[in-house]
């Protein structure tokens, strides 16, 4: 169930503390959005800087709130249960210096595959309240802010990301004349193993330069 | 299929004259403008009457448009059984457009070729596209060096890709060369063609030094189901046999300002695409920001696709 949240506001420029007027985009969550995929809301983000005649917005698509861990049950609707991170983790010691998922092997999380560095995972997760996310300095980051806490150690790609120049885009590139669509960093890197994952090419052209001892192929 | 082979590319101008008298050859058939235009005789033989009364794009008038429209959405519901709907946007004022790809975040999964090839009404049976990826050794950027072929997972160790597509170039080599102006630049730095009005005769061809322009050696084959029924005159609409082609930046879609089809489907966000002009786009912070390069920069078509890693 999407549940209705305050709205809340976040400026990448602010997160990276870059000086410059960056906020082409702010990113913000609205109440009640309809959840878009694999319960990512899709939050209306309102022109900081807004192109003139910009009419239309900016839309990223962030989580909605903290995960939840199936627990494999299933309610008489044939809904599957879930639980919060909270409803285990507040009766539980943090471990602080877990930063693999073999070793020791987890117990309960047991189908994380993690590779991101020498990371511990409360270097991301707030020991003080895992329906959170944290920042280096501590401070508690809602999921819905991801962005803000994967910016603070990859700041060249958010900054990137923030112009248009890393992570895409769909819709127009006019904003006067439509809305534009983004995917938030872990839509495209899992946190835990953000390699980007390695493709299968399922296209190829039949041309002369893919068959080059063919002649008079049908195109140039 | 190995990467060390070597494809020679017919490219004018290049230093190796071997190459140059391969290319010349093969683009040009035996190189004689007699064998060049010939297929123009055998293959335009469908020109209707009406057709061949037809005037130069820049010459008709809104009412003449309109006519020819409705003629070629009829020859697109007798020939390929869709319904289409044929228009024609012009230029906005005060836009160029501008493209780069980021090739540190390529990784060469061919989304981009696919997603042409639907959007642009592209022949089904060769899998046509506007955009060829090449897989490059690291090292160079001459894609002489690439190889189109790969099938295995992407990316490979020691490679990086390159798309490479009509460059739109601010100095075409492919417009001087028409013989009879079927092929032009727009306001916004696209160059188009009027597949009415071209004669098939592939001067342009061989004249683009990045191999960005095919020739309709067939006639196109397209499921009813599959054809893209938003077209453009200029842009994606069933090109007629024994026509040159090529990428034209998506106009259809660009000039109602949305993205182009390759940009969409890109998994990997590579693409960067908008209005040069435009001091806040994003293609202007990448051409400010990013060490831009275009290919062959010697021969001063000036692209206005750039590339760049991060
Ligand atoms: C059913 C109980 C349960 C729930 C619910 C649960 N965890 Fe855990 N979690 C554990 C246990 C037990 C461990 C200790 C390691 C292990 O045995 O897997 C653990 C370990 C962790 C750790 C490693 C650091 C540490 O403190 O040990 C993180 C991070 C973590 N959980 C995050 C989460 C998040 C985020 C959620 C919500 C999506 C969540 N957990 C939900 C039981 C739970
Ligand atoms: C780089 C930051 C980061 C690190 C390090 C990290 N996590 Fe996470 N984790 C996240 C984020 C972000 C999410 C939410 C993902 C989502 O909503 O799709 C998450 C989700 C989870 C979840 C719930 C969803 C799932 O994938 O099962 C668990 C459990 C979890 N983390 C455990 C861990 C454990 C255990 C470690 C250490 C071995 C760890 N995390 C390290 C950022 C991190
Ligand atoms: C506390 C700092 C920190 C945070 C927070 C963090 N990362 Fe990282 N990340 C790293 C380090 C360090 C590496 C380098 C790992 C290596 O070299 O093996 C890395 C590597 C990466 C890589 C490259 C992986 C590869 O193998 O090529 C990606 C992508 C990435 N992180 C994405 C993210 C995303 C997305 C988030 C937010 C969910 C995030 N990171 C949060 C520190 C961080
Ligand atoms: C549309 C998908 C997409 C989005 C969204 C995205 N990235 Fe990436 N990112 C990529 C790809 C693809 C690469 C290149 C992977 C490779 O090198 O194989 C990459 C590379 C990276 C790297 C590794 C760079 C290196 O040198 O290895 C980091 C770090 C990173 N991204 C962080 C982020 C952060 C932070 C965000 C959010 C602000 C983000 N990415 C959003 C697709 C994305």
């Amino acid at each position: 169930m999407p549940r209705v949240k305050p709205w809340i506001f976040l400026s990448l420029a602010v997160a990276l503390g870059a000086g410059a007027a960056i906020g082409r985009v702010h990113l913000s969550n609205s109440v009640g959005t309809p959840v878009a995929d694999a319960g990512r809301a899709e939050s209306a983000a309102a022109g900081a800087v807004a192109p003139a005649g910009g009419a239309y917005g900016v839309f990223v698509s962030l989580p909605d709130g903290p995960p939840r861990v199936h627990t494999g049950e299933h309610d008489a609707m044939g809904r599957p249960v879930t639980v919060s991170c909270v409803s285990c983790h507040t009766s539980m010691e943090p471990n602080l210096a877990r930063r693999t998922a073999a070793d020791p092997p987890m117990q309960f999380h047991q189908g994380l595959t993690y590779a991101h560095g020498q990371l511990s995972c409360v270097s991301c997760h707030n020991p003080h309240d895992y329906n959170t996310l944290r920042l280096a300095d501590g401070a508690a980051v809602p999921y819905p802010e991801v962005m803000t806490m994967c910016s603070q150690c990859h700041a060249p790609q958010a900054r990137d990301w923030t112009y248009g120049a890393h992570g895409g885009m769909t819709g127009y590139w006019d904003l006067s004349r439509g809305a534009r669509h983004r995917k938030s960093c872990i839509d495209c890197h899992d946190p835990h193993a953000p390699a980007f994952p390695s493709m299968t090419p399922t296209f190829k052209p039949v041309d002369r330069f893919l068959t080059p001892h063919r002649t008079g192929g049908a195109h140039e | 299929m190995s990467d060390e082979r070597t494809i020679s590319l017919p490219v004018l101008g290049q230093i190796d004259r071997r190459t140059a008298v391969k290319g010349i050859g093969a683009t040009l058939g035996l190189g004689a403008f007699g064998v060049a235009i010939s297929p123009l005789a055998r293959m335009r033989e469908q020109l209707s009457a009406e057709e061949l009364m037809q005037k130069h794009y820049k010459e008709l008038t809104p009412e003449d448009k309109e006519a020819v429209f409705a003629r070629l959405e009829r020859e697109a519901k007798d020939q390929y059984g869709a319904d289409v709907s044929i228009h024609d946007p012009q230029p906005i004022p005060g836009v160029r457009f501008g493209y780069a790809i980021n090739l540190s975040v390529c990784n060469g999964n061919g989304k981009c070729v696919e997603a042409c090839h639907k959007e642009n009404n592209h022949d089904r049976d060769t899998n046509q596209s506007y955009i060829r990826v090449f897989e490059m050794p690291k090292g160079t950027t001459d894609f002489e060096h690439g190889n189109t072929t790969y099938t295995h997972d992407v990316p490979r160790e020691g490679h990086y890709y390159l798309p490479v597509q009509c460059f739109q170039c601010e100095n075409p080599p492919c417009v001087d060369v028409c013989p009879v102006e079927a092929t032009w630049q727009e306001d916004d730095g696209i160059v188009v063609v009027d597949y009415n009005w071209c004669i098939g005769c592939r001067y342009c061809q061989a004249a683009c030094p990045y191999h960005a322009r095919r020739f309709n050696w067939k006639k196109p084959t397209i499921p009813a189901e599959e054809v893209n029924p938003d077209q453009g005159y200029l842009s994606n609409r069933v090109r007629p046999q024994g026509v040159v082609e090529k990428c034209h930046f998506c106009l259809h879609r660009t000039r109602e300002g949305r993205m182009p089809a390759c940009l969409e489907a890109c998994p990997t966000g590579a693409r960067i695409f908008g209005n040069m002009l435009d001091p806040d786009s994003e293609i202007r912070w990448v051409l400010k920001n990013k060490r831009v390069f275009v290919l062959k920069e010697e021969l001063g078509a000036r692209p206005t696709l750039f590339y760049f890693f991060d």
